[in-house]
């Protein structure tokens, strides 16, 4: 195998549940995910659909009610002495992690760039900070490595600005400050939970060229937490589409796009505004995201699936595989299932995709 | 045609900061609402496309040029009879679902607020009546009267918004980022619904967003907005087949394509306005053809088609 194709972060079987004052809530049941060096994955869902959580596991940052039923989180770095080390987030300590990994291995950009930073430090010295704690550097190289980032991340005049606060800037700027406090302990993995969700679609477009930038330059495993498709499609090398705790479908971005194979997927595509017809209506999923306080029988897109089998309302599907690297969590795939289409709006926009694709090569 | 339901003139909208220094947030903007269309304005954030509907539902005193709205002028200080009319025809949806809605008040009083203020129910009963009615119309059932907003998820609660502008029965709807809070499958919904309700009641809508895939579905016709000037205006189809300014290029050229093939290889454009040298405020409008219209200087206009 080479350098590219090996796993670095490895979710196994994770499942948590959240104690609450209703009840019990089963937030993510069973995921799997995989995480190779130097690759993008993307996870797809509506809210709630427990992608958040996921990546919060991973980072020691669930609140204090979650349970964690069983899974693990292999994560495979290389320490200090240049020894590949593996080991299980889920297992250590909240300090341990804090310690060790948070921020400094694996560092995370959150949504809102408003609230993620302290209105009270200048953004120099909120940069700089990972740099003490993790790296013990002394004053001096962290601030030219801080001016060094904030060049990198696109903000002019870089030495002018370290001395401002976050208040000064604009929303799209504080999102490339929180980039580069990320960046700051030359992390392994990045994860970026909704990175533009905040920003307008101009300065979305800016910051996710800039993290692929970045992410090139470092080599670094990007993970996006995100709803809107056309991001992944811009950004992602590998699609995880979650629903209702679940994974209920994977494969390659081309996969995804080209060849979805899950009625929900049908649906999160279908209901992108198309740029090129004139339809009167947006197709929409009907309903709502179940509940997970009351964890559904079978499949749990059943009551919105308007391909729905008897055998959804019983039992939950397993995950079919449909190539190499592309599987989906739907009894259309099962082998006496009856053949069922995707919808003809959806096919024909997906030729139209493939015909546009044509004329780019 | 017939005559325009909303007519701004020129409006300008300043906020003065100190002595020495105002933000000029809109700077003389001019466009039509007709009744029964829908009007899309997109910008970035600070490019004053909130102001506008804010100054236009009178929450700010416009510091100069004219609004007409169903016939009278609602500039300046209005009687008593305009500023009822105006309160009446002319409703708001908010953007975010959570802060527009009082979580000290049930559904039904949030919705039924309007019919106590301006007396339109009869009785009791026939408010209950007009509030389940309109709570059927948007997709809730009346049951959920009763409720409080933070019993509901994100999409409800937008179309409780929804439902508390429908109730006055208005002209005109000023949609503020009204879906840019809910997620892709539930956005969906709410444009739809806010379809139907259009066919249904003919009213007009003012859509105001950053995401011009969403405008482009829903507007007949669309004004793209830059530092508080009007760059570019039209129907959508002369904005989307034939954007003439760089501005509208680089916006159209940000959002993201749900085509992985063609958007890894696409870069979007990038506009510098400070390093463009384009001053706004020494450009006029020019005419693209028909209702298009692009604000620029003579010989912007004719580098960017490429005609003399």
């Amino acid at each position: 195998m080479s350098e590219q194709s090996k796993t670095i972060l490895d979710i196994r079987n994770l499942d948590i549940s959240f104690k609450t004052n209703a009840g019990i809530v089963h937030a993510i049941r069973g995921v799997n995910l995989d995480l190779c060096k130097g690759e993008t994955v993307a996870i797809v869902g509506e809210s709630g659909s427990g992608k958040s959580v996921t990546m919060k596991a991973a980072m020691g940052l669930l609140d204090s009610n979650a349970i964690i039923n069983s899974g693990e989180i292999l994560f495979t770095y290389t320490d200090e002495n240049g020894a590949e080390q593996t080991v299980d987030l889920l297992k250590m300590s909240k300090k341990q992690l804090r310690q060790n990994f948070n921020g400094q291995r694996i560092a995370m950009v959150f949504q809102d760039p408003m609230t993620s930073l302290d209105p009270t430090m200048t953004i120099g010295k909120q940069i700089m900070e990972g740099m003490f704690l993790h790296k013990n550097m002394d004053k001096k190289a962290a601030r030219e490595r801080a001016i060094e980032l904030l060049g990198l991340v696109g903000i002019p005049d870089a030495e002018k600005r370290f001395r401002n606060y976050p208040h000064q800037l604009s929303g799209g700027m504080r999102q490339r400050v929180v980039i580069a406090i990320a960046l700051s302990a030359d992390p392994d993995i990045l994860i970026c939970d909704e990175p533009t969700t905040a920003l307008d679609v101009t300065i979305q477009a800016r910051i996710l060229e800039l993290i692929m930038d970045i992410q090139k330059k470092m080599k670094l495993s990007v993970i996006y937490i995100t709803h809107d498709l056309g991001v992944v499609a811009k950004v992602a090398d590998y699609v995880d589409v979650m629903y209702a705790g679940k994974i209920v479908e994977v494969g390659n971005v081309n996969e995804i796009f080209y060849e979805p194979k899950h009625p929900y997927t049908w649906g999160l595509l279908s209901a992108m505004p198309d740029l090129d017809t004139d339809d009167d209506r947006l197709y929409s999923i009907p309903g709502s995201p179940p509940n997970l306080l009351h964890e559904p029988k079978g499949d749990a897109f059943a009551a919105r699936n308007q391909f729905a089998m008897a055998i959804d309302e019983k039992a939950d599907p397993p995950l079919f595989q449909v190539s190499r690297t592309h599987f989906a969590a739907t009894w259309l795939l099962h082998p006496d299932a009856p053949k069922i289409e995707m919808p003809k709006e959806l096919q024909a926009r997906l030729e139209r995709a493939r015909k546009e694709v044509e004329k780019f090569k | 045609m017939s005559q325009p339901l909303l007519k701004v003139e020129n409006l300008q909208q300043f906020f003065p900061i100190s002595r020495t220094y105002t933000v000029k947030a809109v700077n003389g903007v001019s466009f039509e609402i007709y009744p029964g269309e829908t009007y899309g304005l997109v910008g970035e954030s600070g490019s004053g496309k909130t102001t506008i509907g804010r100054s236009i539902i009178r929450l700010y005193n416009p510091t100069g040029g004219k609004l007409t709205f169903n016939g009278r002028d609602i500039t300046g200080k209005m009687d008593s009879d305009t500023r009822a009319m105006l309160r009446k025809e002319m409703q708001m949806i908010f953007q975010d679902p959570m802060a527009s809605l009082n979580p000290r008040k049930k559904v039904a009083d949030i919705i039924g607020e309007g019919l106590d203020i301006h007396h339109r129910a009869s009785s009791r009963n026939d408010r209950a009546e007009q509030i389940s009615e309109m709570l059927k119309k948007v997709g809730l059932s009346p049951e959920h009267a009763a409720r409080y907003p933070h019993q509901f998820s994100g999409g409800q609660r937008q179309r409780v918004g929804i439902a508390r502008a429908l109730i006055m029965n208005p002209k005109l709807i000023i949609a503020d980022e009204c879906i840019s809070a809910l997620d892709v499958s539930i956005q969906a919904q709410v444009v739809n619904l806010m379809k139907d309700i259009q066919e249904e009641t003919g009213c007009a809508y003012l859509f105001i967003a950053h995401d011009l895939s969403m405008v482009k579905y829903i507007s007949d016709r669309i004004g793209v907005l830059h530092r508080g000037y009007m760059v570019e205006a039209g129907t959508k189809k002369e904005i989307f087949a034939n954007p003439i300014h760089p501005y509208t290029k680089s916006l159209l050229s940000a959002i993201p394509y749900p085509n992985p093939e063609v958007e890894k290889r696409r870069q979007s454009i990038v506009y510098n306005y400070a390093a463009s040298g384009i001053d706004y405020a020494k450009g006029t409008e020019h005419s693209a053809g028909g209702s298009h219209t692009v604000l620029a200087t003579d010989e912007e206009f004719a580098a960017w088609t490429g005609k003399q």
